[in-house]
């Protein structure tokens, strides 16, 4: 680090210095500063349009950098207290798959819970590791899944000692939390690395009172979701890794799948974004906190809702919670937090984050406002007085218990064939099915297919959950091991 | 001096008020406060840049977003204001002698506080010991109440800024609630003629009808607002404004008005045939 506060943000520097220069482009991109395509200028402005520039020598390169694009990650890192810290433009699905690269090859194995993101069993997919499953628990009042026990994943180390790695929710999309701390200690322990999806937790790393963040934690890797919390541009993510990890070797890893023309769009918005949280960070998630709270306590004393909390912190596969997530329980009124969530963008104009069967997610943040959380609180009281119904016969379960028949890769290359999913019990999946969000995998390539799961999309689709991961568009097909 | 006033009612066509001299200017939380005096207009009421009440046309607006529905239902005795910092709808309510309690609803305390100071004309309604004040989100305040009103009427700003949940189902939904089984809400409900506001009055007639058995809208003209044609709605759990209207009964009240009469109150309704369009395009959805 050669001494830049966290007042500077390298990347956007250059880039308002590079338009001033006012340089003739005779290079990519081709609509050249937003001249050459008049009508998506509009639509941006042109101030966006002049900067989306390819790299060049004062903007440095993304796939090599080293000096502008150095600058910033060496800023990102210092922010996040990581040894160092990767621009990402792939999303955060190109961090998961990049941990999980750089320390898992063929054959290999990872310990994870099965409530992870679908990027995490893709990149399995690439790369040939083999998953053991560790089972969150579940909560069954509220119908989700939670952290992994220390026991449980202490037995799976013991199991496994030749397990590579452990891969950790912090938090889940819910906002709860593992002892992350002692799953770190326990698996340095036997030689484990330890990666981190962070996607729902960016603001771990800068809010005050909030759960241990991976780094924090001494995990080995991170991904972090600077898009969700963080307010930077969709798609821009960071790739934070701890001292142990060569971080030469993950550039290689990264650069087998990331694009050569990274947006200087996002790279300028994760700069930006960093500078904001460093600067006013603890600020920011104190707001957001009080909001939340806010909302909180008010649905809260609508019947029929369960806004919960730290309450439900039990010590173990619940460690923490991160207070700044509005989960809300839905099921007491009649009604899946799928059908809370149709009707609140078709009715009232709200859109949330996701529904499950259960329960609702709204996500708060430093964009919002009390007058907005006024209306999501209105309408949730509107919808409880209008559609509250008779809560017998709704299915809360949310886990599944999985059946690793074939590893992921290996089922996801084998010979298959389509059949009606509601045929095909007993035979072997060949593709993911989920509800989007949260994406998380209901059936992942090489699980067993069972009737339970049947049910359970069956009856998630009956709700209206969003099915996605088969070819099929409408999920009535699956294609299943021959 | 030439010292003049403009709001932009679309962005090609603006509307002007010379002024004399400006007699406030501040902000608070929510939004820019503004009071100007004008030889033609008298005092006016800015918000945001926003033509809010001018001392000459005001009692058009106040006159008519309070007498239908004072006049429709048999004895509206618990009245809810929301919104209304400038006090105008409360002092026409209050004419009424068999008015119980007005509770006052507005986010923003500075509109009272500047309104009490500058333009006494409207706000002198405050001061009656029937009325409280609460300072609060109405989409707030509302949401606690059931069953509590006789009336509601919904005073606001124009949908976008710290009005904006006024104009939501939500809101409207919670009225309902919070209204008597023969309840009124009575809203300001922005203009039909420039597309822009149109489109908003098609937005609030859609929600209001989808929240109550009976839904009505009424004209006037007030000058001073974005082509001078405004609109109102009447939206009721039982009385229809027209059918369960006694003009005899209002008359005998004796109250005096300047615009507002029993001819005017069934005119009012006849709405002209685009306005009519308008609003059964977006009857029918559902």
């Amino acid at each position: 680090m050669d001494g830049l506060s966290q007042n500077r943000a390298p990347i956007a520097e250059a880039l308002e210095n590079f338009r001033s220069m006012r340089v003739v482009p005779f290079d990519v991109p081709g609509h050249k500063r937003g001249r050459g395509n008049r009508e998506l200028t509009e639509f941006l402005g042109e101030r966006c349009m002049s900067v989306d520039v390819n790299s060049m020598k004062p903007l440095d390169n993304l796939c090599h950098p080293t000096s502008v694009i150095r600058q910033a990650e060496e800023l990102a890192a210092q922010a996040f207290g990581a040894a160092y810290a990767f621009l990402m433009v792939g999303g955060t699905t190109s961090c998961v798959q990049a941990m999980i690269l750089s320390v898992c090859k063929r054959g290999d194995k990872i310990i994870l819970p099965r409530n992870v993101h679908r990027s995490a069993i893709n990149a399995l997919i690439l790369c040939g590791a083999i998953p053991v499953y560790v089972n969150p628990a579940l909560n069954h009042e509220l119908g989700i899944s939670l952290g992994m026990s220390i026991s449980d994943v202490r037995k799976a180390i013991e199991e496994n000692p030749d397990a590579k790695a452990i891969f950790v929710n912090n938090p889940t999309y819910y906002g709860i939390c593992s002892n992350l701390k002692e799953i770190t200690e326990l698996a340095h322990r036997h030689g484990m690395k330890v990666l981190v999806d962070e996607a729902h937790g960016t603001h771990f790393y800068f809010g005050k009172d909030m759960p241990i963040s991976a780094m924090a934690a001494g995990a080995d890797m991170a991904s972090v979701s600077m898009h969700k919390s963080g307010g930077s541009l969709t798609q821009s993510s960071f790739l934070l890794v701890g001292k142990e990890i060569n971080k030469d070797a993950v550039r290689a890893i990264i650069n087998l799948t990331q694009t050569t023309s990274a947006s200087y769009l996002l790279l300028a918005s994760l700069d930006l974004s960093r500078k904001r949280l460093a600067t006013e960070g603890e600020k920011i998630f104190e707001k957001v906190k009080e909001m939340a709270q806010y909302a909180r306590d008010e649905i809260n004393n609508i019947e029929g809702y369960y806004a919960y909390s730290r309450e439900i912190i039990n010590g173990d596969t619940i460690y923490d919670f991160d207070i700044s997530k509005l989960s809300v329980n839905t099921l007491d009124l009649g009604l899946a937090g799928i059908e809370v969530y149709d009707i609140l963008r078709d009715e009232y104009d709200i859109q949330i984050e996701f529904g499950d069967l259960g329960n609702i997610l709204a996500y708060i943040s430093v964009g919002d406002s009390y007058k907005d959380i006024e209306r999501l609180v209105g309408a949730l009281s509107e919808i409880a007085r209008r559609y509250r119904r008779d809560k017998a016969g709704m299915i809360k379960h949310e886990y599944i218990n999985p059946n690793v028949v074939i590893p992921p890769q290996e089922a996801f290359y084998a010979e298959k064939e389509s059949m009606p999913l509601k045929d095909s019990c007993g035979r072997i999946s060949g593709e993911f099915v989920m509800s989007y969000p949260p994406g998380i995998p209901i059936l992942a390539p090489g699980e067993k297919i069972t009737k339970e799961i049947i049910d359970y999309i069956e009856y998630a689709r009956e709700k209206g959950c969003f099915l996605t991961g088969t070819e099929d568009l409408g999920v009535k097909d699956i294609k299943v091991i021959k | 001096m030439e010292l003049w006033y403009s709001e932009a009612h679309t962005p090609y066509a603006k509307f002007s008020i010379k002024v004399d001299r400006q007699l406030y200017s501040g902000r608070s939380e929510f939004q820019r406060i503004d009071v100007l005096e004008s030889k033609e207009f008298g005092r006016f009421l800015v918000i945001d840049g926003y033509m809010m009440l001018t001392e000459k046309d005001e009692f058009i607006y106040h006159e008519m977003i309070v007498h239908p529905a004072m006049a429709v239902h048999p004895e509206a005795k618990r009245i809810l204001v929301i919104g209304a910092g400038d006090g105008g709808v409360v002092r026409e309510i209050i004419r009424y002698p068999f008015v119980e309690h007005v509770d006052v609803v507005e986010i923003d305390e500075l509109v009272i506080d500047v309104c009490r100071e500058y333009l006494p004309q409207t706000a002198c309604g405050f001061d009656d010991e029937r009325v409280s004040i609460h300072i609060q989100d109405g989409m707030k305040y509302i949401r606690k109440c059931k069953d509590e009103y006789d009336l509601i009427i919904v005073d606001s700003t124009d949908p976008f800024g710290p009005g904006e949940g006024l104009f939501t189902k939500e809101f409207y939904g919670n009225c309902y609630k919070a209204l008597k089984e023969d309840g009124i809400m009575v809203n300001q409900h922005e203009s039909p003629f420039y597309p822009n506001d149109a489109v908003a009055m098609q937005r609030i007639h859609k929600r209001i009808v989808q929240s109550f058995p009976i839904s009505r809208v009424y004209q006037a003209h007030i000058p001073t607002y974005p082509s001078g044609h405004w609109l109102f709605g009447f939206a009721s759990k039982k009385y229809n404004p027209i059918k369960d209207y006694d003009p005899k009964r209002w008359r005998e009240m004796g109250i005096k008005t300047r615009y507002y009469n029993t001819q005017l109150h069934i005119g009012a309704f006849a709405l002209p045939n685009y306005v009519e369009e308008l609003l059964e395009d977006v009857e029918d959805v559902e």
